[in-house]
């Protein structure tokens, strides 16, 4: 696709960020959002302002200490470096990771609000009829969450394809391989290309906001059903 | 109370849960036949008691047999979780799970659970309840009614050894109550499932349960057949104002003319009813409220009411401070009761052993549902 459509390899690269983290995200999240909404642990305000620091925190203050810990010097990047012989940083992989902590918020919290109204008295019920705690949770919690799970996927999603500070840091500018859709805009602008940077920024505030439609409208059907 | 491990049990077990405000010390049986009512004032750790049957208080001690398989032995450590635990339990709020139609609601434990079982039939289970016209709904499109009969199919498509129901009826206004108790007699009836039915409404319990289980304070004050813990002296249900028996008679008789029934109490004496019940020779139940019955010293010659029982008083007992007292009378083979002042009592020298006429003004019938002799 990239080489069939000029100047499009940025975009593509971004939906490929955006989605893998999501899925990412969706895997982890999903188990760390049950918990949550779950513990009794008497440390959960802390791990729920851990995880909602990227919310506030400038990116460029994430993506400073993720280059630190992923740089080849760094306690992460030096071990991938040893183990793998490359780098993370200005790696698609080293943006993937930052995209994950840097999105997490996004996901975490709305599906942790959705688990937290599946009541235990919905569980209780499972339990009696036969279902394990696995099968009540894939049978009564997740189907009762899945506004949670629709908000989680799109806010997760667009988010991600959205970031710029983060992926600057980590990432740099690398085409086919860091050069995502938010810093091609910025070049193309700095270099006065006005027209790629309209085609590009049209593309991204058009998927925006159908994304953001589908969801807003699906929810509604969701809850009237 | 009856010996371990006697056949005709289901269940039996103990258990012992502390909590902060709370505490639950408590052997207890279930009989194979029947529904066993869990009756006492709420605190007194009725549900508590049946979520410990179902495995849903891990915390709790002790030990549980059901059907001689062992759920839980604390000493061994063994605890069976709610899964496996072949019950269908009701919930006092229902609980459907509102993400799935009524249909889906219904098979749920049927498909992990109930389907392996060959003595459960859904269609009889369906018919019973009424349920077919229900299927495609969802919950929330039901009444609350209607949502506690498809949680009762629910639980009983599960084919459980034994059914926990938790005042099934108790979010429920007079009107839908009635309208699900004879779906609970049809079930009784029909399907013998030993049954542990939690309430702490007299009038369900006098009217579906055979076995009573009397809780105060997260203990069993006493247990065994109905109309015995009912009617038991010592016991502190006879000094209620909703004090109730509960017997058996034959239906002997129906006048047409006068629309009337007449039963006969074993060897008891006989009493009218209004309104055709039963059929002749069936033996059916009969409540009969403490506060419906008066007393005489002499036969009453000339009086509207039309049933009058000799009987000799087994107990009077009143609580201190209340203007009121009870006598426990017997009555052929059974027991009823009589409320009346303490100044009536003092007015007629009532005392233990003494014989007297009971006049009863009112009487509820239950046809073909006899308490089942113990």
């Amino acid at each position: 696709m990239p080489f069939e459509f000029p100047g499009m390899g940025p975009l593509y690269l971004s939906l490929q960020l955006a989605l893998t983290t999501t899925a990412v995200l969706l895997l982890f999240g999903t188990g760390l959002s049950w918990w949550l909404a779950r513990t009794g642990t008497r440390f959960k305000p802390m791990i729920e302002a851990m995880v909602a620091m990227p919310m506030v925190l400038p990116p460029t203050v994430l993506g400073f200490y993720l280059l630190i810990l992923m740089s080849p010097d760094g306690a992460i990047g030096g071990f991938w470096l040893r183990v793998t012989g490359d780098t993370l940083t200005f790696s698609f992989l080293g943006l993937v990771i930052a995209s994950v902590l840097y999105s997490l918020p996004f996901v975490v919290q709305p599906l942790q609000n959705a688990f937290e109204g599946v009541s235990v008295q919905s569980m209780e019920a499972a339990a009696t009829l036969g279902a394990s705690p696995s099968d009540a949770f894939f049978s009564v919690a997740v189907p009762q969450a899945r506004r949670g799970f629709l908000t989680a996927t799109v806010m997760g999603f667009a988010h991600t394809l959205g970031e710029f500070g983060v992926v600057l840091m980590v990432g740099g500018n690398i085409p086919g391989q860091t050069r995502v859709v938010s810093i091609a805009i910025y070049d193309h602008v700095e270099s006065l290309q006005y027209a790629q940077a309209h085609t590009l920024a049209a593309i991204l505030l058009a998927a925006t906001f159908v994304a953001l439609f589908a969801l807003y409208f699906l929810n509604r059907r969701w809850r009237n059903d | 109370m009856t010996e371990k491990s006697s056949p005709t049990l289901i269940a039996r077990g103990q258990f012992s849960l502390q909590r902060k405000d709370f505490s639950l010390s408590t052997a207890f049986e279930v009989e194979s036949r029947g529904i066993t009512g869990i009756y006492g004032a709420s605190g007194a750790g009725k549900t508590t008691l049946l979520r410990c049957v179902a495995g849903l208080e891990p915390r709790v001690r002790g030990q549980l047999f059901v059907d001689d398989v062992c759920w839980q032995d604390s000493a061994l450590g063994v605890f069976m979780p709610p899964e496996l635990r072949e019950i269908g339990y009701v919930f006092q709020d229902g609980r459907l799970f509102s993400h799935l139609s009524v249909e889906r609601n219904l098979f749920y434990g049927y498909r992990r659970r109930g389907g392996r079982a060959s003595r459960i039939d859904p269609d009889q289970i369906m018919d019973l309840l009424g349920l077919k016209p229900l299927l495609g709904r969802m919950p929330r499109a039901l009444s609350g009614g209607e949502q506690q009969r498809v949680a009762i199919g629910r639980a009983l498509l599960c084919a459980p050894r034994l059914v926990l129901m938790d005042e099934p009826l108790a979010n429920l206004d007079q009107a839908r109550k009635e309208e699900i108790l004879p779906f609970l007699d049809r079930i009784h009836g029909a399907l013998s499932l030993p049954m542990l039915y939690v309430s702490h409404s007299l009038y369900e319990i006098t009217r579906l349960c055979d076995q009573l289980v009397l809780m105060e304070q997260g203990a069993v004050l006493a247990a065994g057949d109905l109309n015995q813990v009912l009617t038991r002296p010592d016991l502190p249900l006879i000094d209620s104002d909703e004090a109730v028996a509960v017997v058996n008679a034959q239906v002997l008789q129906h006048d047409l003319l006068y629309q009337l029934t007449e039963l006969e109490l074993l060897n008891g004496g006989t009493l009218w009813v209004s309104a055709k019940a039963g059929m002749i020779g069936e033996t059916v139940r009969l409540r009969i409220l403490a506060r419906d019955v008066s007393l005489s010293l002499d036969l009453p010659s000339e009086s509207t009411i039309l049933n009058v029982l000799p009987t000799r008083i087994e107990a009077l007992s009143a609580l201190p401070g209340s203007p009121f007292c009870s006598a426990v009378l017997r009555v052929g083979e059974q027991r009823i009761m009589a409320r009346m002042t303490r100044k009536s009592r003092d007015r007629l020298s009532l005392t233990e052993g003494m014989r007297v006429f009971a006049q009863v003004k009112g009487v509820a019938i239950q046809p073909s549902l006899a308490v089942q002799p113990s």
